[in-house]
């Protein structure tokens, strides 16, 4: 974390002399590019305050039988080993949430990486008004989440458009009161609202897939769906990786679509997430040591299933 | 180098989705008989900011070197979240005047909140601005709050609606279970609105404050929810009240879903549970009438949730002589009255009524009120209160809206939780 080379491996090897050992000091800390280190410090500093100090004292809480106190106010927090962890690992509501995410999950990564991807496809095979419709993906993307809900409470409330449309096929009990349906609305409502970002990584990385694949393929008789199957998709392989890793990082992370769409984890739990948890039992229920147990847990879970998708998608 | 790139990815997703924050444990308030500037936070109700730079006006003139500054409550998801944060950070200001009771067992145990009582003569101006109630506002036997103002929670009425109904608008004779039920039936029925009555659906912990709580204060006459460290609602009681509430679900009178609007003001429903405070909310907009939370036997003279905001003293309070003499000027019965005046809510003294009989005559709307707030219960003052609230609302949800269990699991489950967690 200290040293960040910046230095060109060819021009490295083009020197022969060894540098002095003031030197090999100075570039072990600062590295080949000490201007660039400097440059990226920053950062660095704000992931170590904002990131990774949390990280670490989360960790600590979670430990502890911690609560918040007043400055000045001496009061022991035992280290209890990983009672809060058997706590929350027992807890019904915690477990349901992870289920839950998972059921997000299963909805939300397939759909965000498939429609992106062939949206991206779409828009940079050149179709007409593309920068309208590149626009219109982004909008959601950028427009706060409280509004849009707003509108989506609207949609997909009882007496809302979706359920005029649809009649007498409109779901009983509701959309969002309904224990088997909340979930996936939420599920299409992230994608939805996200997409316009996805659609954007993929549009740049589509940019890096060569023409000339795509024309000897058509030149072998490939038909666009090929194409698209044997060289789009395998061309734009790392953006795909990154895509499952921030859906999956995002998924893990919810809280303002429950908090709001389904009244705080509706209806009778069936959207209840292990953020949502985390802020009841850490900010509104002083409990910030079973908190933090839920909080590392996600962060393991969040490592593996990220950890996953990367080797799943990996080139071979 | 395939296993440095995975150990990084592992990083920056660890690190990417952990965002707590951390609280120092260090500094601390002064104890007591320091004056000088202070800070006092109120709530962003628009009435009460103006009756509070009134307040602070009046006091700023008489006091050039104890001058006051009143702020609103920092904006977050509910006061009380902003106000533990600024006792974690040793930011909060003298006095909050909008403080919950469920909020304050926490703050005691954070040492955030000075005892009241420890001031001269503080224990006596208590007992003789707010008599014998303030009894229930005790958190481990100390004064951690002053009883400020309460809103008794009724049952508030759109008059056009009930008359479309066929229901008498001034005398709706709703007051047992049965004619409640009945009366809201015939509202739906009667196409008048399209539910009769829209208690808010979401899982937040303070809901039930304004469903089952009053209506359990009312069929019990005042008792808490938790009394004595056990919970007082698993019996016939608590029974009659979750039957028929479940009962206003189950017959589709009140709707599962939170309003995406005021559905008292745009005529989806006919009543809400409400306080005085809606008396000037609704203005001319709805013609609005009130009548007490109902009972299984409909009986005179029925208790109800106060829906008290009270004010509490913070230990980060540099000068707490000033603040306490300030606190005791704002809730003098001067000060009080022009609350009164101001917003429509009750102060929390003894004899309101007889107190303040010209404004009373003057709007005999609020009369009603103030004949109620002598008939109220609040929160009971409970270790891990907001937990609790919370474990009973869970299984309230379940039961009584979503109908997932029976109502007798509803109480037994929520009253073994609340009993695990009071008894710590």
């Amino acid at each position: 974390m200290t040293a960040v080379s910046t230095g060109t491996p060819g021009r490295e090897r083009g020197r022969t002399p060894a540098p002095a050992p003031a030197r090999r000091g100075r570039r072990r800390w600062w590295g080949g590019q000490p201007v660039g280190t400097l440059l990226a410090a920053p950062y660095l500093v704000f992931v170590l305050v904002v990131f990774a100090y949390p990280l670490g004292f989360a960790g600590y809480m979670s430990l502890h039988d911690y609560f918040f106190t007043a400055p000045g106010v001496d009061v022991p927090k035992p280290f209890v080993g990983f009672d809060n962890f058997a706590a929350v690992l027992t807890d019904p509501q915690v477990l349901r949430s992870f289920r839950n995410t998972a059921v997000f999950l299963v909805i939300n990564v397939p759909l965000t990486v498939v429609l992106a991807l062939v949206l991206a496809s779409a828009l940079n095979a050149g179709i007409r008004w593309a920068s309208v419709y590149r626009v219109a993906y982004y909008v959601p993307y950028l427009t706060a989440s409280v509004s849009l809900v707003g509108v989506w409470m609207l949609l997909f409330s009882s007496n809302g458009l979706v359920n005029a449309v649809l009649g007498p096929l409109a779901p009983d009990p509701s959309w969002l009161v309904n224990k088997g349906l909340a979930m996936p609305t939420i599920a299409l409502y992230v994608t939805w609202k996200q997409l316009g970002f996805y659609v954007l990584l993929y549009l740049a990385a589509l940019q890096n897939v060569p023409r000339e694949l795509h024309e000897s393929a058509e030149t072998d008789g490939a038909n666009g769906f090929q194409r698209f199957l044997n060289v789009t998709v395998p061309g734009v392989r790392g953006a795909t990786t990154l895509v499952l890793v921030l859906a999956i990082i995002t998924g893990t992370n919810l809280f303002t679509e429950p908090y709001l769409l389904t009244s705080g984890g509706g209806p009778d739990g069936a959207s209840v997430t292990p953020v949502l948890l985390i802020y009841q039992r850490g900010i509104q229920q002083q409990n910030p040591d079973t908190a933090a147990a839920i909080g590392m847990l996600l962060v393991i879970v969040v490592g593996l299933l990220s950890l996953a998708a990367q080797r799943l998608n990996r080139e071979r | 180098m395939r296993y440095t790139r995975t150990a990084a990815l592992v990083g920056a997703v660890a690190l990417a989705t952990t965002a707590c924050s951390g609280g120092g444990d260090s500094g601390g308030g002064e104890a007591g008989a320091a004056t000088g500037p202070i800070t006092v936070w109120l709530s962003n109700n628009e009435q009460e900011v103006g009756w509070g730079q009134d307040v602070v006006d009046a006091w700023n003139a008489e006091h050039p070197d104890e001058q006051v500054t009143a702020q609103e409550i920092p904006a977050g998801s509910s006061s009380e979240e902003a106000i533990t944060a600024a006792i974690t950070a040793g930011t909060a200001p003298c006095l909050v005047y909008n403080i919950s009771s469920a909020a304050v067992p926490g703050w005691v145990r954070q040492g955030g909140l000075v005892d009241l009582a420890t001031f001269d003569g503080g224990a006596d101006y208590l007992a003789e601005r707010g008599g014998d109630a303030v009894e229930q506002y005790q958190t481990d036997g100390g004064s951690y709050q002053l009883p400020w103002k309460s809103n008794p929670v009724m049952v508030m009425y759109n008059k056009a609606l009930f008359a479309q109904a066929g229901l008498d608008p001034e005398d709706p004779g709703m007051a047992t279970f049965d004619d409640f039920l009945a009366g809201a039936q015939q509202i739906v029925d009667s196409g008048a609105a399209p539910s009769a009555i829209w208690p808010s659906p979401t899982n937040d912990f303070y809901q039930p404050w304004f469903d089952f709580y009053p209506t359990y204060l009312a069929e019990t006459d005042g008792t808490l929810l938790v009394e004595d460290g056990k919970a007082t609602f698993d019996d016939e009681a608590g029974k009659a009240v979750a039957d028929f509430w479940a009962s206003i679900y189950s017959q589709g009178l009140a709707p599962q879903e939170e309003s995406t609007d005021d559905a008292m003001a745009t005529g989806q429903t006919a009543m809400q549970m409400a306080g005085p405070w809606a008396i000037a909310s609704y203005g001319d907009s709805v013609d609005v009438g009130f009548m007490p939370v109902p009972t299984s036997d409909g009986r005179a003279d029925v208790t109800t949730f106060a829906d008290s905001k009270n004010v509490s003293m913070f230990t980060a309070c540099e000068n707490q002589g000033t603040a306490w003499e300030f606190l005791k000027f704002s809730t003098s019965e001067q000060n009080d009255g022009a609350l009164l005046e101001a917003t429509g809510q009750m102060p929390l003294r003894q004899d309101l009524a007889t107190t303040y009989p010209d404004y009373f005559a003057a709007n005999p709307d609020y009369e009603v009120f103030a004949d109620q707030a002598g008939r109220t219960g609040d929160v009971p003052s409970i270790p891990s209160s907001i937990e609790a609230w919370q474990a009973f609302r869970e299984a309230y949800s379940s039961a009584v809206i979503f109908g997932s269990t029976t109502t007798d699991e509803f109480l037994s489950t929520a009253a073994q939780q609340i009993d695990d967690l009071v008894g710590g």
